[in-house]
């Protein structure tokens, strides 16, 4: 009566990795991929706007000037004129930042699993917005944080719901948000909702943990402050090059106060040493100049037609009682479906009919969401986008029809 | 040396999974000592591509539409390549829990009371008031699943009536029909069977919370499995007799894969039916060959020996 061992390490596994399982959604994925499926799931940059002259002309002198120091160990930090690069970048949008007090990662989303590493312990409360990207739940969820979600509207979290988590008692050790073009909801935190935010997060000592993949892909309208602007000893700041350039150099940075940076830096060094010398470089060299910023505007031009198509489309193909987000920058549109649809079900009749998006549930770490959906607009060409949402608009009239028949 | 085709990929949702049985199929046989090449028919042109690889034989490793619905066996059979398992029109019948149903009650095989829920029927026909005859007929609990999908995927259990119309429509997301099935409560075991050699021993599969869906099936670690099953012997006998009385009636090939329920009296039910049993490092039927002493390369050459024998043939 033997018990057929599958996995020796079955019970040597970290209590951490308890949500780390196969799942349904990630298979059709495999599925969504495939050429002929309009995806509008995974926030995949518009890399073919970049001119391969371009980065052929970046790249190539990085090898021929400095391969001695591009094939080389760097420090742990990042590299001094990188980091002034990347203070350059938050200057575009109104934050002052010394290079010294920033550590360059991995993507943002090492900054994420660092930002984890040294402020979770198991059990902490941490505040997220619901719903939250994806990638910061299953970062922070390694550190086994408990989440408490604060609901957001078209004006970013609702800073009311915060204010009356803490009085109820909640003690969470930091707050995290996208106030701009949030992933996954679209949406832009106010001027008020920030000035709320920074003012309750400083009477309450909870920092707060500021992620900004997008604030520079905007679309119209003026830009808000930066959180961190408004309280600098309050926010740590992530962001990334992963829009504005290329997400494949994976080059992102955070900035924080001396003491969190340092072990920020200690815990980067304990990870991976230190970021690709040879992708710093070639970032470097991409920011040096002016021509990057003629590109960001090309791209941003790209990015906001593809959002036209996709809202234009929505009005045409969609329910009637379906309501979505308009977001005025970054990749993603937020679908709230009538009740009785559940998107983690008809996925697979989506990828059947050659079209994808990210069902709702992926959002919360509570597994609500199921009326929801993120449809990423950055990809597919205008074409295809109102192609994509036609047939996903059909599905959901053939889903309704359904419903309607079987609730009598 | 036999130079042979492994077929894995395709476009059904159970895409991933055939990748993983495709990819560990090949490195057995070659291990082996055959000439293999790993294709995926859903890359075009896989008539040319499978034309020019000019194999001996096809070793088939999808799941799920396709792979297992007689599609790519019709295309091969007029390719005049031999593969591995069931011929079409019982594929067909064996992928289509519906056809496989009615076939099991004609031959006199014990599987659970069920119904068939038609997409057509509700849309049409306005056959939504169906479900709560379903009920009065069936009982509760019920199980609801695709009639054409693998892997557990689509399938909700059902406790109360009211939420029997979700799980349809849950159901009704991966095929064009539900089975509604009274579900059996006890021990849960897999049946594998390879053409030729005495049944395999069989498999029980305790899913560590309580429920063998697909992320219990791959991974790692999810779910207990015990080969033998911890079964009285003359149980397992009579499991084992189901799984093959099952084989011939639905006219399968080479190799397959029956699931089965055993309820309180210890009677056994066949809850599902595999003509391309998975073939990953979680998956039930080379647990079930290990357990008679036959290892992974070995399973799989001995399967490929079957199609290859029709070649010479």
């Amino acid at each position: 009566m033997a018990e057929f061992t599958v996995d020796p390490y079955a019970d040597r596994y970290a209590r951490r990795t308890a949500g780390m399982s196969a799942s349904e959604v990630r298979a059709l994925f495999a599925v969504a991929s495939r050429p002929d499926v309009v995806s509008f799931a995974g926030g995949m940059p518009f890399v073919q706007a970049l001119s391969t002259e371009h980065v052929l002309e970046v790249v190539g002198s990085v090898i021929a000037e400095r391969s001695e120091v591009a094939l080389q160990y760097g420090g742990g930090q990042g590299s001094p004129l990188l980091r002034e690069r990347l203070a350059m970048l938050m200057a575009e949008e109104g934050a002052a930042a010394d290079p010294e007090d920033l550590v360059v990662t991995t993507g943002a989303q090492q900054a994420l699993d660092l930002v984890g590493k040294v402020l979770i312990d198991p059990g902490d409360e941490i505040v997220v917005e619901a719903p939250a990207y994806v990638g910061a739940l299953s970062a922070f969820g390694a550190y086994e944080p408990r989440f408490v979600q604060v609901e957001l509207d078209e004006e970013g979290m609702i800073v009311e719901r915060l204010e009356a988590a803490l009085v109820r008692g909640a003690r969470p050790k930091f707050v995290y948000t996208v106030p701009n073009f949030h992933n996954p909801a679209g949406v832009t935190m106010s001027r008020r909702r920030r000035e709320q935010l920074v003012a309750l997060c400083r009477e309450a000592r909870i920092p707060i943990v500021e992620d900004n993949p997008y604030g520079l892909l905007r679309f119209e309208g003026e830009p808000e402050p930066t959180l961190r602007s408004m309280d600098p000893q309050n926010v740590i700041y992530l962001g990334t090059v992963s829009k504005v350039f290329s997400p494949g150099v994976r080059v992102g940075w955070a900035l924080a106060e001396p003491g969190v940076l340092q072990r920020l830096v200690l815990a980067k060094e304990a990870a991976d040493l230190c970021s690709s010398n040879l992708n710093m470089l070639i970032t470097e060299r991409y920011l040096a100049g002016e021509r990057w910023r003629t590109n960001l505007e090309g791209l941003v031009g790209i990015y906001r037609a593809r959002r036209d198509a996709m809202v234009e489309a929505l009005g045409r193909h969609f329910p009637a009682d379906a309501t979505w987000t308009l977001p005025r920058g970054g990749f993603y549109v937020w679908v709230v479906l009538p009740a009785y649809f559940d998107s983690a079900n008809l996925l697979a009749a989506a990828v059947e009919r050659k079209v994808a998006y990210v069902p709702g549930t992926a959002f919360y770490p509570d597994g609500r969401g199921r009326d929801r959906m993120r449809l990423a607009f950055c990809y597919p060409t205008e074409d295809r986008i109102r192609e994509g949402v036609r047939r996903l608009g059909e599905l959901l009239s053939d889903e309704e029809e359904l419903y309607r028949s079987l609730s009598g | 040396m036999t130079r042979v085709a492994v077929l894995a990929g395709g476009r059904s949702p159970e895409r991933e999974v055939s990748l993983r049985s495709g990819h560990r199929v090949a490195s057995a046989l070659r291990t082996r000592g055959h000439d293999v090449v790993l294709l995926d028919p859903s890359e075009t042109p896989f008539v040319e591509s499978i034309s020019a690889a000019s194999v001996s034989a096809c070793f088939i490793a999808l799941h799920g539409k396709e792979g297992e619905d007689g599609t790519i066996q019709r295309l091969l059979d007029l390719l005049e390549l031999p593969y591995t398992g069931t011929r079409p029109g019982a594929c067909e019948r064996a992928f289509d829990k519906v056809l496989a149903k009615e076939a099991m009650d004609a031959a006199g095989i014990p599987t659970p009371a069920w119904a068939a829920v038609q997409v057509v029927a509700l849309r049409d026909l306005a056959a939504g008031p169906i479900l709560h005859r379903i009920v009065e007929r069936l009982g509760l609990p019920l199980v609801v699943k695709p009639s054409r999908a693998g892997s557990a995927m689509g399938l909700s259990f059902v406790e109360r009536e009211a939420d029997l119309p979700h799980a349809v429509m849950n159901a009704l997301s991966f095929s064009d029909a539900a089975i509604v099935e009274r579900r059996i409560d006890g021990p849960e075991v897999a049946a594998g069977i390879i053409g030729g050699v005495e049944p395999l021993p069989l498999v029980e599969i305790v899913a560590k919370d309580g429920i063998f869906d697909y992320a219990a099936r791959y991974t790692p670690g999810a779910t207990e499995y015990f080969a033998p099953a911890r079964l009285a012997p003359e149980v397992a006998e009579a499991c084992r007799l189901q799984a093959a009385d099952a084989f011939a009636a639905l006219d399968l090939r080479d190799v397959a894969r029956m699931d089965l329920l055993v309820d309180a009296e210890d009677r056994p039910w066949v809850v599902d039916v595999n003509v391309s049993p998975g073939m990953t490092d979680t998956s039930l039927l080379p647990m079930a060959a290990q357990a008679a002493g036959i290892g992974f390369d070995e399973l799989c050459d001995r399967i490929l020996s079957l199609a290859l024998a029709r070649a010479s043939g």
